[in-house]
């Protein structure tokens, strides 16, 4: 059964993408789906074992050797600790889930089965990251989600954005994949092993250490641990869009909105998150490295919320709130508050899908439109996804009454910024702030997202408005599993993942110091702080209000008066412009440099051109070539070489 | 089958068929062409399958020569005896077979040549004869005559069916292969002379191989040696800066000619750093090391930029290969970049990066071949290698598109496929011995994703407005068939590399364990620590 939910998706993908063509569109989506949901049964079952019962697997389930070479040898293996389990479980509801939608969203595409065959692949990739028992199977999974990542952003491959912005997801992971692979040797030459049932109980032995040798340096072992988790780090920034190596994420909304809601909000962004977890014994004995993890998730948290607030595409806008909400959970990560990221993460993929796949709903009833400024006015038509989104806004703001009852985001991004405070650092604190500041820019931007789309007079030309409806059942009861879980999941799942008996639903999967002790000082903050956030909410709610309903000429107002850092935010701080200069347009032209006076200039002229016109011999040969007597001066080297033979063997020297 | 002599058999089995098309083959045109393609094509067939029969029947567990065979040719005076002397061991096995594999698709995908076809397919199975020949010798002087003697049949292909800029390319080929193989034949009259010194002068391998672990050349007359066989395996691999024959021999080179060029004949250099100079002049590759190590990193990253920046697939494919073989030599040398940094290990690393390398030479092999044979496949149909004439033939050819985007994403290093394997081993490896090796040498893997993504883009991606883009069709049966087998080899290789690690196991391990040997019989420190 344990295997079962993770190979499912393969046989799916295999069906439809080998065979789609021949048992037809309807038969690849309903095989593929069908499958996504038994494995999503499955997954429950699972959690529900490993979790609760606690009657799982002990050991790795070990398939067969993937590689050995002298002392490295990786197994294929699959690891169900509760850790893995959540990660099952959350991956393959919300693919079932996107799976069954998108047979309604895609109705039009001509390539149904390639569509679903990518959606399993991915997800099979996803579920082989997460259950991962070693590094190199967690890099196959890591980059596996990253190919069906590219394919899918580039699933309409006649646009060329699409195809720009699949290229660009692949190269800005591949960066972060350099780290990580480095950080997968580095470990090795550390620990010996990729194993992590090896791996991590060794890693609290390594501080006390003096000497470790490394690719032949002698460090101590803790500047080791650091530089080891950083490089790791740098594999989850890629691949969680963190700041600096966020660039693709925005673009990647390209792809169809499933898509979006699957991989670039639910799941594969948060593989970062999950690394870190998954390594907690690693990085409680790196504090470098978990500084790193805090400033940069702070900073992205702030920065993306930042972006968010001017963005004019609705799925950028929620791209951006992905980006900034994958922030919080690194630095409640990087405070070592891993259970409350694992929280976040859990809530968020609910409330974050069913975002997105509003918006595509939304999307969808306006005929492909993405542009906010020509919506408005579309509550009448389509009550049920403007509800929808509601909740999943109302979740994403954390809003909620303290002590009583609140929607999923309350729980969840309440406890990381009080851990945050109650870290009692100075970066604790710096994160906590940046998470208030964006607290309130995100319940503002999702109201803005809302009014926008929603309310007021209709912006839409008049053919788009007159085919405005509503979307098929086959979609919109999909966004009511999301639904039920951005309203209860936070309520519900609260005392597991961060409550007093943390340990008992975690085991051994999440290992975290002094037994803990940040989730108590989370808890026993002051009154003042747990209110805040809510404040933070209703505060950017509000502000939302009054611009976008009550005075909606000042935003406009706004934007000239403000020009400079409206424009800055529009073109999200110019990282692209930037990369472009830095990097892009560089490389291109040191290639052809390269290549013309490298290649041609240089080593050719100087060698065997230079050679043939500084002989006269040389256009002779050229000559005899050009006739056709290749033959005969090739059989001249051969002579030449024989003769060469002889002569020594037939005594000259002997 | 003991007795059988399988070795001689697979080298020369191609021959006879050669002989065979040549004597035999009579007739109308119609019938000449038809019959010389069905006579190369079951020659290479049975070929293929009686290597098959010697990798199942290869004992993985040893070090030792297998199916060698031994016979005294000719005794001249002077004392010295030119024996026929073949076997193959982990190191030389599988590039038998990766010969034995890509020269019956190389007959299938040349089924459509028009001109001297008989001539074409006997130059073919001569060249199988001699690469197959390269990596069974055990005797210097055969496997001079097979290594020289592969150019031959090559420089035909190139000159003869190649395209309009075929001289200038085959003189380039020439002029670089020349400076190796001249210097490279005095290394091996010398090597004859200088064990003759030191007892009984020979030119059999194994002998040689023998004498390097239990006495050694002199570490000067390693240095000329090494340096003597490294001018011509550079070449041939090849190396930064001799590299730029590849992309005008491939570019002018009909597709059969590429697939054989990157398939088998880079990997010769490869192979003779392996057979050569790692175990006879140890010494000489620790020396050296750090200048294999500056050669290769700068291969990979300029190599890598410049391919980005071509308009002509071939010469991209082509770019990406030099690149591609730098990790290779990175791998091979591992175990030396160990010594040479002066600390005198007492665990002998870089086993995985040898493994690695050896893998990527093989996986380079199915991969770079199988990439000629998708330029090819788009070129037999325009008839031009330029990008930019290409774009959106997903829509035409939607078969082709899948197929092609396996061998981007296997070439670019994707988990799961055969590229990986030998990328990550060789990097791994290096990073155990040098972190800012593998450092610089990872960067390579960004820039080569970035190339392959780019040109797969421009020819499938995209809208379909070309005219003459209009009327392609997708692949045939025939080329189903070729590139079927390369697909499942590709992701057999990359989930469950064992059996092909397997092989090289043993031969890998007691070539360190050679080598380590002779490297400190001459480095004083290391000596003293024994």
């Amino acid at each position: 059964m344990y295997v079962a939910a993770i190979f499912l998706p393969l046989l799916g993908a295999v069906i439809a993408g080998l065979f789609g063509r021949r048992i037809g569109d309807r038969a690849s989506m309903y095989v593929t789906s069908g499958l996504l949901c038994v494995s999503a049964v499955l997954g429950a079952i699972i959690l529900y074992e490993v979790g609760f019962a606690k009657t799982g697997p002990q050991e790795p389930i070990r398939l067969f050797t993937w590689m050995a070479s002298g002392d490295l040898s990786v197994d294929w293996a699959l690891r169900f600790d509760t850790l893995a389990a959540v990660m099952v479980v959350v991956v393959a509801l919300v693919s079932a889930v996107v799976h069954v939608y998108s047979i309604g969203y895609m109705g039009h595409d001509p390539h149904k089965p390639r569509f679903f065959a990518y959606l399993s692949l991915f997800t099979f990739s996803m579920l082989m990251l997460v259950t991962a028992e070693n590094f190199a199977q967690m890099f196959f999974g890591w980059e596996g989600v990253g190919l069906c990542s590219y394919l899918l952003i580039g699933f309409w491959y006649k646009r060329e954005s699409a195809n720009a912005a699949a290229i660009k997801a692949f190269l800005v992971n591949r960066i972060g994949d350099f780290g990580f692979a480095l950080g997968i040797f580095a470990v090795f030459a550390i620990f010996g092993s990729l194993d992590f049932s090896t791996v991590l109980p060794a890693a609290r032995e390594l501080p006390g250490k003096e000497i470790t040798t490394v690719g032949g340096y002698v460090i101590d072992g803790q500047t080791a641990l650091d530089w080891t988790c950083i490089l790791l780090f740098i594999g989850a920034m890629g691949k969680s869009a963190q700041i600096l190596l966020h660039t693709w994420l925005p673009d990647a909304m390209e792809g169809p909105t499933p898509v979006s809601a699957l991989i670039h909000a639910a799941t594969m962004v948060t593989a970062g998150v999950f690394m870190v977890c998954r390594l907690s014994p690693m990085f409680e004995f790196a504090p470098l490295a978990l500084a790193t993890v805090v400033t940069v998730g702070a900073l992205t948290a702030f920065f993306a919320a930042t972006v968010g607030l001017v963005q004019n595409d609705i799925k950028r806008v929620i791209a951006y709130s992905t980006c900034s909400q994958l922030g919080y959970m690194f630095f409640a990560a990087g405070i070592g508050a891993y259970p409350v990221a694992m929280f976040h993460l859990m809530t968020h993929a609910f409330f974050k899908a069913l975002l997105f796949l509003g918006a595509g709903s939304v999307i969808h009833g306006m005929s492909d439109e993405q542009d906010m400024r020509r919506m408005g006015g579309l509550w009448r038509k389509m009550q049920t996804t403007y509800i929808l989104m509601w909740i999943g806004s109302l979740a994403l703001a954390g809003v909620g009454i303290p002590f009583v009852f609140g929607f999923a985001g309350f729980y969840s991004k309440d406890l990381i910024l009080e851990a945050a405070f109650g870290a009692h650092t100075g970066l604790g604190l710096f994160a906590f702030w940046m998470g208030i500041a964006a607290a309130i820019m995100t319940a503002f931007y999702s109201w803005r997202l809302i009014i926008m789309t929603f309310h007021g007079e209709s912006r839409a030309p008049a053919e788009v408005q007159a085919h405005v409806h509503e979307s098929p059942m086959v979609m919109l009861a999909p966004l009511f599993v999301l639904a039920f879980g951005s309203v209860f999941a936070g309520a519900i799942a609260v005392a597991w993942f961060a409550g007093h008996d943390w340990s008992g639903f975690w085991g051994d999967s999440i290992y975290m110091r002094e037994n803990g002790a940040i989730l108590d000082a989370a808890h026993h903050v002051p009154a003042w702080v747990k209110v805040l956030p809510v404040v933070a909410g209703l505060a950017g709610i509000g502000l939302a209000y009054a611009l976008y309903m009550l005075r909606p000429a000042w935003p406009k107002a706004l934007a000239k008066r403000l020009r400079g850092l409206y424009y800055f935010l529009l073109h999200k701080w110019y990282f692209d412009e930037l990369y472009d200069r830095l990097f892009v347009r560089p490389a291109m032209i040191v290639g052809r440099g390269l290549w013309q006076k490298g290649d041609g200039g240089t080593i050719d002229r100087f060698g065997p051109d230079g050679a043939a016109v500084a002989t006269r011999g040389g256009s002779r040969l050229a000559a005899l070539l050009q006739t056709g007597y290749v033959y005969h001066y090739a059989f001249a080297v051969l002579i030449g070489a024989f003769g060469f033979v002889s002569l020594f063997v037939f005594g000259l020297w002997g | 089958m003991e007795t059988w002599p399988l070795l001689s058999i697979v080298t020369f089995a191609p021959l006879v068929g050669a002989l065979l098309i040549l004597v035999m083959v009579r007739g109308d045109r119609e019938a000449t062409d038809r019959n010389a393609r069905w006579l190369a094509l079951w020659a290479s067939l049975a070929t293929f399958l009686i290597s098959l029969l010697i990798w199942i029947n290869f004992e993985t567990g040893t070090a030792d020569f297998q199916f060698v065979e031994k016979v005294a040719w000719f005794s001249f005076p002077g004392g010295y005896t030119l024996s026929y002397h073949m076997g193959v061991d982990g190191i030389s096995m599988m590039f038998v077979l990766l010969s034995t594999l890509l020269t019956p698709l190389c007959i299938l995908c040349s089924w459509e040549i028009k001109s001297r076809v008989r001539e074409f397919m006997a130059a073919f199975l001569v060249l199988e004869t001699f690469m197959v020949g390269t990596f069974c010798a055990l005797d210097l002087v055969t496997f001079y005559v097979f290594f020289e003697g592969v150019l031959l049949p090559m420089f035909l292909i190139i000159g003869v069916w190649g395209g309009d800029r075929r001289v200038y390319s085959a003189f380039k080929f020439f002029l670089y292969t020349l400076l190796g193989s001249v210097l490279m034949l005095v290394a091996v009259m010398a090597m004859y002379f200088l064990s003759k010194s030191a007892g009984q002068g020979t030119t059999d391998i194994v002998e040689l191989l023998r004498f390097a672990r239990e006495t050694g050349f002199s570490p000067e007359a390693q240095k000329w040696l090494w340096l003597a066989f490294f001018a011509s395996f550079a070449v041939k691999l090849p190396m930064w800066p001799v590299h730029t024959w590849l992309p005008d021999a491939h570019v002018e080179a009909p597709t059969a000619g590429s697939v054989i060029l990157a398939g088998v004949l880079l990997k010769m250099g490869g192979y003779g750093f392996l057979r050569f100079s790692l175990p006879m002049f140890p010494d000489a590759s620790v020396y050296f090391a750090p200048l294999v190590y500056t050669l290769s990193i700068v291969a990979i990253i300029y190599t890598s930029l410049v391919a980005l920046a071509q308009e002509d697939m071939k010469k991209l494919i082509a770019y990406s290969s030099v690149a591609h073989m730098g990790f290779v030599t990175l791998g091979i040398f591992a175990a030396t970049v160990q010594f040479s940094a002066g600390s005198l290990p007492d665990n002998l690393l870089g086993e995985q990066a040898v493994t690695g390398a050896m893998f990527q030479m093989l996986s380079h092999g199915i991969v770079s071949a199988a990439l000629f044979l998708c330029v090819g496949v788009v070129y037999d149909r325009l008839h031009t290698r330029r990008i930019d004439r290409y774009g959106g033939l997903v829509h035409r050819m939607p078969r082709y598109a899948a197929v092609f985007m396996v061998f981007t994403l296997a070439s670019v290093g994707l988990p799961g496929t055969s590229g990986f394997i030998g990328e990550f081993l060789v990097l791994f490896g290096v990073f155990q011995v040098n972190v800012w090796a593998a450092a610089l040498a990872a960067t390579g893997v960004i820039l080569g994703a970035a190339y392959m993504l780019w040109l797969y883009r421009r020819i499938i991606f995209g809208e379909l407005v070309k005219p003459d883009l209009m009327r392609m069709k997708d692949l045939h049966p025939r080329e189903v068939a070729i590139f079927a087998p390369l697909v499942i080899l590709v992701l057999w290789m990359g989930i469950w590399p064992e059996p092909f690690l397997d092989v090289f196991d043993a031969s890998v391990k007691n070539l360190l364990t050679s080598f380590k040997a002779g490297a400190c019989r001459v480095n004083e420190a290391c000596f003293a620590a024994r």
